[in-house]
């Protein structure tokens, strides 16, 4: 198999140089199959999410069995096997938060946008919950394309996704 | 960098600071950062150099300050002045020393602030954690060199033993004697390992220390590795903290550039070698075991104990566990003698204890109270209350605690009043919950949080935590009978003592203290098809034909 993962890329000057970033990852590492978390944290990092032949790749540079890979990958929830959309919702569902009504949030995306845990069928906006961001003074909190918002409404959520043209 | 050196260092970065006429300093912790503390950081700097007062005022970023509801804070850290609600427009105000156009200053006798007493989080909020001068300057590194120059690692141990601290992840084992189990195995290669992986929902104390004052975090785990024999130390940081992440990363660069981590450590031919483990969303990690699994690269599954980690952990080396408040304890107890520390606190849980106060209080954040303080002082006189609701339920321990009623808010807090309420002191996490929460559906949301985290390994947790979530789920709903209450006591009495690691075998505990405390909350749920909080919804047939 190659070592391209399958759709990822646009530009090839762009997917060469994140190949080299993960090789150098792997061998920063000795390629150590103990070292697989970080690598595989580094792919995600570089790829946005892991698809199976980039898993397969790791795989075999690690010496480790696919099936090893696979089920670590699983296993951790910080890992997606799919690619995320162009927008991420995460709404933290740690206890403040509940008690504040993050499932109200929860709810309106999943009304507007996808089930949580899922993205959009036009690939704009992913829907996620976390546990706990460690935010719990700004309850409830989202984190809408890596940066949190404090103390977020249901009519405040309709804002932001206005703002991003969600139908 | 020698002893000597050290303490000229920090000699002369005090001279500095006393030069200035003005230290701002700038909270930027998490929290606050998500309200605007970059911008406000900015403006104050563009401001000092707009009146060309460089070499006068100095504008520091620092870790949480606490009161994290009345965010971005700004301190004047001479007078001092505490500013909440800052926005950038009040950067010209607090450079005068004038009360901002919004906001006045926040009053500091207040007892937020005066029933707190601070040494997990003394530096948190007065240092820039980005600064290793700034550490030096409150003293820092200084315990480690005082360990290394004059005291034997026994003695090390032995002083933690004295100081009575346990640990702070929760579970309270004697760290002093943890140390001891670690320090008398022979085996040449050992383990100190740091427990980031703060798990628990609603807690965010580990993380406020490790973005606030990364630097007592490795000097703690310094000590540790000296006094245990270790070489080699990892912090398991959770993925999710990223800022923690990064300070900590920059803090062992700084550290090892400077003797103070790695080779030939303050010159007095010590080694220890720090490295940080990303966590990638696994609750279960915080058990040690599957803590070590995690590390090793595999999946963060539990296993069978003994043998325990002190005689054999990573790479079935002796390795030392122990979590972030925990190592940020024993500077200050090496510094200033286990006696000093012992006389804190009650007569078996001695120290301090950090909280992440949250939910529907007056007041939200981070405080560190005396262990033996109640839980009404920590509430009412700190918490400031609840605004216009009426207090239900105290939450602590996460998924592995209960929720404690109003009966027993005089109780101390300390390790074993709080097991004897059905509570567990857990890692800090303190969700207060006013009379528009439902119990019912508090134990719901937790068990489906274990439901969710359970590693799939042994059976009673894997597919108990299932009947017992669907059980309170059509309680919830109004679908129960009285029968599925006797089984979903049945399930949680299994649960206890059947399964494998501490998350399943504490997985019941939010529903067997709801139950208690709150028996009436089930039974209208069940029998009237009515949830006295307003929380939970039922279909109008349900309500007109009650079962």
């Amino acid at each position: 198999m190659t070592a391209t993962p399958a759709g990822t890329a646009q530009v090839t000057g762009v997917r060469d140089n994140r190949e080299k970033l993960l090789e150098r990852a792997m061998s920063r590492h000795q390629y150590s199959g103990a070292a697989l978390i970080e690598v595989l944290h580094t792919a995600q990092e570089l790829f946005g999410s892991l698809p199976s032949p980039l898993l397969k790749t790791i795989a075999r540079k690690l010496k480790l069995p696919p099936s090893r890979v696979l089920g670590v990958a699983t296993f951790y929830h910080f890992f997606s096997l799919k690619p995320k959309g162009e927008h991420t919702f995460v709404v933290c569902t740690g206890t403040a938060c509940y008690v504040a009504g993050a499932f109200s949030l929860v709810e309106k995306l999943e009304r507007r946008c996808a089930k949580a845990g899922h993205t959009t069928e036009d690939g704009k906006v992913s829907v996620e919950t976390a546990r706990c961001i460690g935010s719990c003074g700004l309850a409830p909190a989202v984190i809408h394309d890596g940066s949190v918002l404090a103390r977020v409404t249901v009519a405040g959520l309709d804002v932001e996704l206005d703002k991003i043209g969600v139908p | 960098m020698t002893p000597e050196e050290l303490r000229d260092k920090q000699a002369e970065e005090l001279e500095r600071q006393q030069a200035l006429s003005k230290r701002i300093m700038c909270c930027t912790a998490a929290g606050c950062l998500s309200c605007g503390a970059a911008a406000i950081r900015q403006s104050l700097d563009a401001e000092v150099a707009a009146r060309d007062l460089g070499d006068k005022v100095e504008i520091c970023g620092t870790g949480c300050m606490g009161l994290c509801s009345q965010g971005p804070l700004v301190l004047n850290a001479a007078e001092p002045r505490l500013y909440g609600n800052v926005t950038a427009a009040d950067a010209g105000a607090i450079l005068a020393g004038e009360d901002t156009s919004s906001h006045g200053a926040i009053d500091l006798q207040s007892p937020f602030f005066m029933r707190q007493q601070k040494i997990v989080l003394a530096n948190s909020g007065r240092v820039d954690p980005e600064k290793l001068a700034d550490y030096i300057a409150v003293g820092g590194y200084q315990s480690l060199a005082k360990a290394l120059e004059s005291m034997t690692p026994r003695e090390v141990v032995e002083e933690v033993r004295k100081s009575g601290l346990r640990g702070r992840g929760g579970a309270g084992y004697p760290t002093g004697l943890k140390w001891e189990l670690v320090a008398k195995q022979a085996a040449q290669t050992k383990y100190v390992v740091c427990n980031a992986d703060e798990g628990d929902p609603g807690a965010f104390m580990d993380r406020s220390v490790l973005e606030g004052d990364p630097h007592r975090v490795l000097e703690g785990m310094a000590i540790a590795g000296y006094a245990v024999g270790a070489q080699q130390g990892f912090i398991y940081v959770r993925g999710e903290y990223g800022l923690a992440i990064q300070r900590l990363q920059s803090a062992i660069r700084q550290a090892e550039r400077e003797h103070l981590l790695g080779s030939r450590i303050l010159d007095q031919g010590f080694q220890f070698r720090i490295d940080l483990r990303i966590g990638a969303g696994a609750f279960v990690c915080g058990e040690e075991t599957a803590l070590i699994a995690s590390i090793e690269g595999k999946r963060g599954q539990p296993r069978q104990r003994p043998p325990y980690p002190p005689a054999s952990g990573l790479w079935e080396a002796p390795t030392l566990i122990n979590n972030v408040e925990t190592f940020a304890n024993i500077a200050p107890i090496v510094e200033k003698g286990g006696d000093w520390f012992a006389g804190i606190g009650t007569a078996s849980s001695k120290g301090t204890k950090v909280f992440a106060l949250a939910g529907k209080s007056a007041n939200t954040g981070l405080i560190e109270v005396p262990m033996g303080t109640t839980l009404r002082e920590i509430l009412f006189d700190i918490g400031g209350g609840i605004p216009e609701r009426s207090f239900k339920a105290a939450q602590t321990g996460g998924p592995s605690g209960g929720c404690i009623p109003q009966q027993f808010l005089d109780t101390p807090v300390d390790y074993e009043s709080l097991a004897r309420i059905d509570s567990i002191m857990g890692s800090g996490g303190l969700i207060v919950m006013d009379d528009t929460s439902c119990m019912v559906d508090v134990a719901r949301f937790f068990m489906e949080f274990c439901m969710d985290e359970s590693c799939g390994k042994c059976i009673p947790c894997r597919a108990g935590t299932v009947q017992m979530h669907d059980i309170l789920q059509r309680i919830t709903t109004g679908e129960a009978s009285p029968a599925d209450l006797e089984m979903l006591q049945s399930l949680a009495a299994l649960l206890r003592e059947t399964s494998l690691c501490g998350l399943g075998q504490t997985a019941p505990n939010p529903v067997v203290s709801t139950l208690k405390y709150f028996p009436e909350e089930y039974e209208a749920h069940i029998r009237d098809h009515h949830c006295p909080s307003g929380h939970c919804h039922f279909t109008s047939a349900q309500q007109e034909v009650p079962a």
